[in-house]
C-alpha cells in the first residue's frame, strides 16, 4: 500500500506546486466541528473502531492515516452516518456535531448528510445525468426549483471545484464523458453544491494520476477556508501536503492526533513513528 | 502412441464441435419452421379487412379480427395496470429494502409462481372474480394476465437494480437525498432501460396466453368496451377458430396466429434495440 520510499520524515515535506499555502498550525482555541467521545463501532461482534475520542476543529483539514483495515474509513463514514447502510452494525459512545449527537435516536441521517457531505474514493458521477444535472441533483431533489438559484449555484460550485473553465462549454454532456480527474472534481462540485458544512473525503485521489491528484489537493487547500474537511488517505505525503492536523489510527484505535507537522517530525508515540517511517503498514 | 493419441484428441474435438453446432441449429430450426409455416398458411388471409372488420357470421366469407386485436390491447393494458406497479415495486423491495430471510421467501414464491401453469391463473381468477360477479369479463382476463406478469417483472426488476453499483446509492445519500428519492431518481433511473426491458418481455410472454383467458375474458364475436363483459382476445379467437369445423375460420386462425407472432417478434425486437447499448453502466 505504502511506497517504500517514505523512510525519512523530511521526504514528506511539500515539494510540489500543489502547495498553495503552508498548512498552518491550528490555533488551540479553534472551535470544534466534531467532538467524538468514546466511540466504538461494531460489525457484528467485531469492533472496527474502539473507544475513539477526538475533537476535530472546524475549517481545517484533518487527515486520517493508518494501515489498511485500521478503521479509518469506518470512522469517516460514521461521521455522517453513511455506515448505517451496512447491516449488523452497532455504535457505542457519542459523536457530537456542533454539540448535537448525530447518533441521538431522534436525529435524521438525511438531514445530517445534508450538512456533512462526502466524496468517495471512486469517482461516481451519476451515469444518466449531464455535468450540470450531476452538480444540481442534490438541490433539485431537495426541492430547489428556481432557475436563477440553480444557475448561480452551478457556476459557483464548479468554480470552487476548479472545474468551471474546463467544462463550461460541455455542461450538457454526460458527466461520465469527463476524464477521471475531472469526474472526481465533478463529484466534489456536486458535494459542495448543497452547501454542506463539512466534506468527508475517503481517499479522494487514490484512483487519480499525479496531475489530477495535485489538482484535487490544491482544491482541498482552497476549500478549507470555508469547509471543515476530514480526509482519509493512505498516502502519507498527501496527508503532509494537505492537512493541518493528522490522526493516526491503528487496529481500530486512535493512536495519536496532533498538528500534521508534529506528527511527521516528532511523533509522541512509537507506533506512529514506526508507521510514518515505513517500518510497517 | 503419441501420434495416435494426438489424432484421437482431434477427432473428439471435431465431434464435440459438430454436436454443438447441430444442437444450435436445432434451437433455431423450430422458430424458422414455425414462422415459415405461419407465413405460408396465414399470409393469404391477411388483408385490410382482417384489421378493420368484425368476424362475419358462420357461412359468410371474409370479415376480420379487429375486435380481437383491440381486445388483446385492452387486456394487456389492464394487465399492465396491475402487473407493472406491483411487479416493479416488488422488485424495488427485493433489491433495496428486504432483509435476507424475507427476500429468500419472496424469491422462492416468485419463482414458483413463474412456473405455475398459466391455466391455473385462469382458474384462480374464475373463482375469485367470475363466480362472484356471475359474468366473464375483460376485467377478469386482465387480472389473470396481470397476476402472471407480477413475478416476471419483479424478478427482472430486482436483477437490474442489483446491477446498479452501490457507489451511486452512497453518493446520492451523501448529498442528503432521502432513501426513496435516491431509489427513484438515481437507482431506478440508472436501471430504467433494464426495467423497461423486463416489462416488455413480460408483455411478450402474456400477450400470447390463451389458457388464462378461457375462463375469464371468455371471448366475444362483437365489439365490447364494457370491462365487466366478455371481451375478444387474439389468442382466444385463434383457439376458437382453429378448433372449429369451418375451412374459412381455419384460414383466419392462421392469419391471427401470424399477426400474434409478428407482434411478439416486434416487442422482442424493441427490447433488443433498447438493450443494444448498456442496461447499466458498471464502473
Amino acid at each position: 500500500m505504502i511506497e517504500p520510499s517514505i523512510t525519512l520524515p523530511t521526504m514528506i515535506e511539500p515539494a510540489s506546486p500543489a502547495q498553495t499555502r503552508t498548512p498552518q498550525q491550528p490555533a488551540e482555541s479553534a472551535r470544534a466541528a466534531f467532538n467524538v467521545r468514546s466511540l466504538s463501532i461494531f460489525y457484528g461482534e467485531k469492533a472496527a473502531i474502539r473507544d475513539v475520542t477526538i475533537d476535530i476543529p472546524e475549517k481545517t483539514v484533518t487527515a486520517i492515516i493508518g494501515p489498511s483495515g485500521c478503521g479509518k474509513s469506518t470512522f469517516l463514514r460514521c461521521l455522517n452516518r453513511m455506515h448505517d447502510l451496512v447491516p449488523n452494525t452497532r455504535v457505542e459512545g457519542e459523536a457530537l456535531f456542533y454539540g448535537s449527537n448525530i447518533y441521538a435516536p431522534d436525529s435524521d441521517p438525511t438531514i445530517i448528510r445534508r450538512k456533512i457531505g462526502m466524496v468517495f474514493q471512486k469517482s461516481n458521477p451519476f451515469p444518466t445525468m449531464s455535468v450540470a444535472d450531476n452538480v444540481l441533483v442534490g438541490l433539485r431533489l431537495n426541492g430547489v426549483r428556481k432557475r436563477a438559484v440553480l444557475n448561480q449555484r452551478l457556476e459557483k460550485s464548479l468554480r470552487m471545484a476548479a472545474l468551471w473553465d474546463e467544462v463550461k462549454g460541455d455542461l450538457h454532456k454526460p458527466g461520465m464523458s469527463l476524464s477521471g480527474g475531472q469526474q472526481q472534481r465533478l463529484c466534489i462540485a456536486r458535494a459542495i453544491a448543497v452547501e454542506p458544512e463539512v466534506l468527508l473525503m475517503d481517499e479522494p485521489a487514490s484512483a487519480l494520476d499525479p496531475i489530477a491528484t495535485m489538482k484535487v489537493e490544491e482544491l482541498i487547500r482552497e476549500l478549507c477556508t470555508d469547509y471543515t474537511i476530514v480526509i482519509v488517505t493512505h498516502n502519507m505525503q498527501q496527508a503532509g501536503r494537505v492537512s493541518d492536523r493528522t490522526a493516526f489510527f491503528y487496529m481500530g484505535k486512535l493512536i495519536e492526533f496532533d498538528a500534521t507537522e508534529r506528527i511527521f517530525s516528532n511523533p509522541k508515540e512509537k507506533k506512529t513513528e514506526d508507521y510514518i517511517t515505513g517500518r510497517f503498514g | 502412441m503419441k501420434a495416435h493419441r494426438h489424432t484421437r484428441r482431434k477427432i473428439i474435438s471435431a465431434l464435440a464441435s459438430t454436436l454443438a453446432t447441430v444442437a444450435a441449429l436445432l434451437v433455431i430450426a423450430p422458430l424458422g419452421l414455425v414462422f415459415y409455416h405461419l407465413l405460408v398458411s396465414g399470409i393469404g388471409s391477411i388483408n385490410w379487412d382482417f384489421f378493420t372488420h368484425l368476424p362475419k357470421p358462420v357461412g359468410e366469407v371474409g370479415g376480420g379480427m379487429v375486435n380481437a386485436i383491440v381486445g388483446s390491447g385492452e387486456l394487456l393494458a389492464l394487465a399492465a395496470l396491475i402487473g407493472v406497479p406491483v411487479g416493479v415495486l416488488g422488485g424495488v423491495y427485493l433489491a433495496e429494502y428486504g432483509d435476507v430471510r424475507m427476500n429468500a421467501l419472496l424469491r422462492f414464491v416468485a419463482d414458483v409462481l413463474n412456473g405455475v401453469p398459466s391455466i391455473i391463473w385462469g382458474v384462480v381468477v374464475y373463482g375469485l372474480i367470475v363466480l362472484r360477479f356471475k359474468s366473464f369479463s375483460a376485467l377478469a382476463g386482465g387480472l389473470a394476465l396481470g397476476l402472471m406478469m407480477i413475478p416476471l417483472i419483479m424478478r427482472t426488476t430486482e436483477e437490474v437494480l442489483l446491477l446498479v453499483p452501490n457507489g451511486y446509492r452512497e453518493a446520492s445519500l451523501a448529498l442528503g437525498i432521502s432513501r426513496w428519492k435516491t431509489i427513484v431518481h438515481v437507482v431506478m433511473k440508472t436501471a430504467s432501460q433494464g426495467i423497461i426491458t423486463g416489462i416488455l418481455l413480460a408483455f411478450a410472454r402474456v400477450a400470447g396466453e390463451t389458457a388464462p383467458l378461457l375462463f375469464t375474458a371468455f371471448g366475444n364475436r362483437f365489439w365490447n368496451h364494457n370491462l365487466l363483459e366478455p371481451i375478444a382476445a387474439l389468442p382466444l379467437q385463434i383457439f376458437t377458430y382453429a378448433i372449429s369445423p369451418y375451412e374459412d375460420w381455419h384460414r383466419q386462425a392462421w392469419a391471427g396466429a401470424l399477426v400474434l407472432v409478428v407482434m411478439i417478434f416486434l416487442i422482442n425486437t424493441v427490447v433488443r434495440f433498447l438493450t443494444r447499448g448498456r442496461t447499466v453502466r458498471v464502473l
